[in-house]
């Protein structure tokens, strides 16, 4: 068992500080579920929407249940090589221990169980529109009660890929101060799971043609999803970095700023990207630009100046449109919620843009071990599971309930019983 | 083919992982870690590959074929 490195005592005033930023980091959960329900469609908003909420409440009991006990310190750890590899938290079950902890030893815990309500929703949007709601429950319990908390801990609970500075001098190891890859990293590559796995939607390919264009049902919940998740961003941005980089109050302010950055940035790279592409500018993908603008900071918004933060929003902002256009009509990946060119790319160009800015020797390769961590051990472990969980939890919904909507077929009801709603013909 | 770029992509993880074990000079350890990022993307293309393969509609000709 290794021993966590000792958490240096907060004063009242930081402790506060942190404390009220965690709380409203979650305005960033409520602005990415606005957002997955707008660009779904409107006969499965009320399912979509639910199913955030559902999928939340699975993390947290998940997480608290038996998450918290991988993700925490101490671990264990085996020996290879001459070194310690630390690679899962031995705390006891359901937070037996959270009571005897200080209280800026409780906040980490706290960060993570916010994060895992991010990370839920993610691979919910992705599948919108034929993901049965107990099959989104299924997925995030075994996200938030395995993946997440084993990934967690070796990246921000003393594990593996965070003593990669110590162990092999790789900078500071995986910087995952905001959760750009256990969160949104992880969250995109379980989106791709879940499409691969779910399928298209129904018409969405058809055999002859082009992929059939399925625009979102409400830009205004989309555009008021992201000045939501804005908000949420700054606080969970600020919050990581006071807890995991242990920046100083007179430098806080600086991250906010190039949280903001990166974000406009992405928008304005986006604006200029679809304006080129379709003469006008697209609400939509607009939206997910700020996004992937958002995604990106917060794996690098500590490390950067504002030039730099100006620069990595504005290719993780030229990178999602023309990615949500290649993985739909080249490569037939139908991602309603765009997380996979948002979440799992924005996520992965932030993280690889951190080490590269960084002022540390190694930590763009301390980085690449955190990316190539990713996508070649998490990636396929979750499609292993996910797999598994479909052959007991069939995540595709019955091609009459698709006709019908989620909504009338898993509710019983729509979002809006007085509106008529389109059916798969109008989209052709 | 998916399986297959599935498999690959575990391939490279492990070959940064023996990258950070066996070569103790940096130059050696961050060439051997990028490979081991391209030998995933290079699973990762084949998984695409594979998906698209999948999707693709069943000629007319060969869905009939040996059943008459």
């Amino acid at each position: 068992m290794t021993t966590p490195a000792p958490v240096p005592p907060f004063s009242d005033a930081l402790f506060a500080l942190t404390l009220g930023l965690l709380l409203l980091a979650p305005l960033a959960i409520a602005g990415v579920a606005l957002l997955n329900t707008g660009l779904g469609r409107s006969r499965s908003a009320a399912q979509s929407l639910l199913g955030c909420v559902t999928n939340i409440g699975v993390a947290a009991i998940a997480f608290a249940v038996v998450g918290a006990s991988f993700a925490g310190a101490p671990g264990h750890a085996v020996r290879i090589a001459g070194k310690s590899w630390d690679w899962i938290g031995l705390t006891p079950l359901l937070l037996m221990h959270f009571n005897t902890l200080r209280p800026e030893a409780q906040l980490p815990v706290l960060f993570e169980f916010l994060g895992v309500g991010m990370l839920a929703i993610i691979p919910w949007g992705s599948g919108a529109d034929r993901l049965r709601l107990p099959a989104g429950c299924a997925i995030t319990a075994v996200l938030a009660g395995g993946v997440f908390p084993v990934f967690a801990h070796w990246t921000l609970g003393g594990g593996w890929l965070e003593r990669l500075g110590t162990d092999f001098g790789l900078g500071a190891g995986l910087l995952d101060w905001a959760g750009a890859a256990s969160v949104h990293a992880l969250g995109g590559l379980s989106a791709l799971a879940v499409v691969w796995i779910a399928g298209s939607r129904r018409g969405k390919f058809p055999r002859e043609g082009l992929a059939t264009a399925m625009p979102g049902h409400n830009a205004v919940y989309i555009l008021f999803g992201c000045m939501l998740a804005m908000v949420g961003w700054l606080a969970w941005n600020v919050a990581g970095a006071i807890l995991w980089l242990r920046v100083p109050p007179g430098g806080l302010a600086m991250i906010a700023i190039n949280t903001v950055l990166c974000a406009a940035a992405a928008l304005v790279a986006t604006f200029t990207v679809t304006r080129t592409r379709f003469a006008k500018p697209d609400a939509s993908m607009c939206a997910n630009g700020w996004l992937a603008g958002l995604v990106s900071s917060s794996a690098c918004a500590a490390m950067v100046n504002p030039a730099e933060a100006i620069l990595v929003g504005a290719i993780a902002g030229i990178a999602a449109p023309l990615l949500v256009e290649l993985l739909e009509l080249a490569l037939s990946i139908d991602d309603p919620s765009g997380a996979i060119s948002v979440h799992a790319v924005g996520g992965l160009w932030g993280l690889f843009a951190a080490g590269l800015f960084a002022p540390r020797p190694g930590q763009v390769v301390g980085q690449l071990v955190g990316i190539a961590t990713l996508l070649g051990f998490v990636f396929p472990l979750v499609y292993l599971l996910f797999t598994i969980v479909n052959r007991v939890i069939p995540f595709r919904v019955e091609a009459d309930g698709e006709r019908l909507g989620m909504d009338l077929h898993e509710l019983g009801g729509g979002a809006y019983p007085e509106f008529v709603i389109h059916r798969d013909e109008s989209y052709r | 083919m998916k399986y297959a770029g599935l498999l690959v992509m575990p391939t490279g993880f492990f070959l940064t992982l023996a990258a950070l074990i066996l070569f103790p000079d940096a130059g050696m350890r961050a060439t051997f870690v990028v490979c081991g990022v391209a030998v995933e993307l290079l699973g990762l293309g084949v998984a695409v590959r594979g998906h698209m393969e999948r999707r693709t509609p069943e000629p007319e000709h060969a869905r009939g074929a040996g059943r008459r």
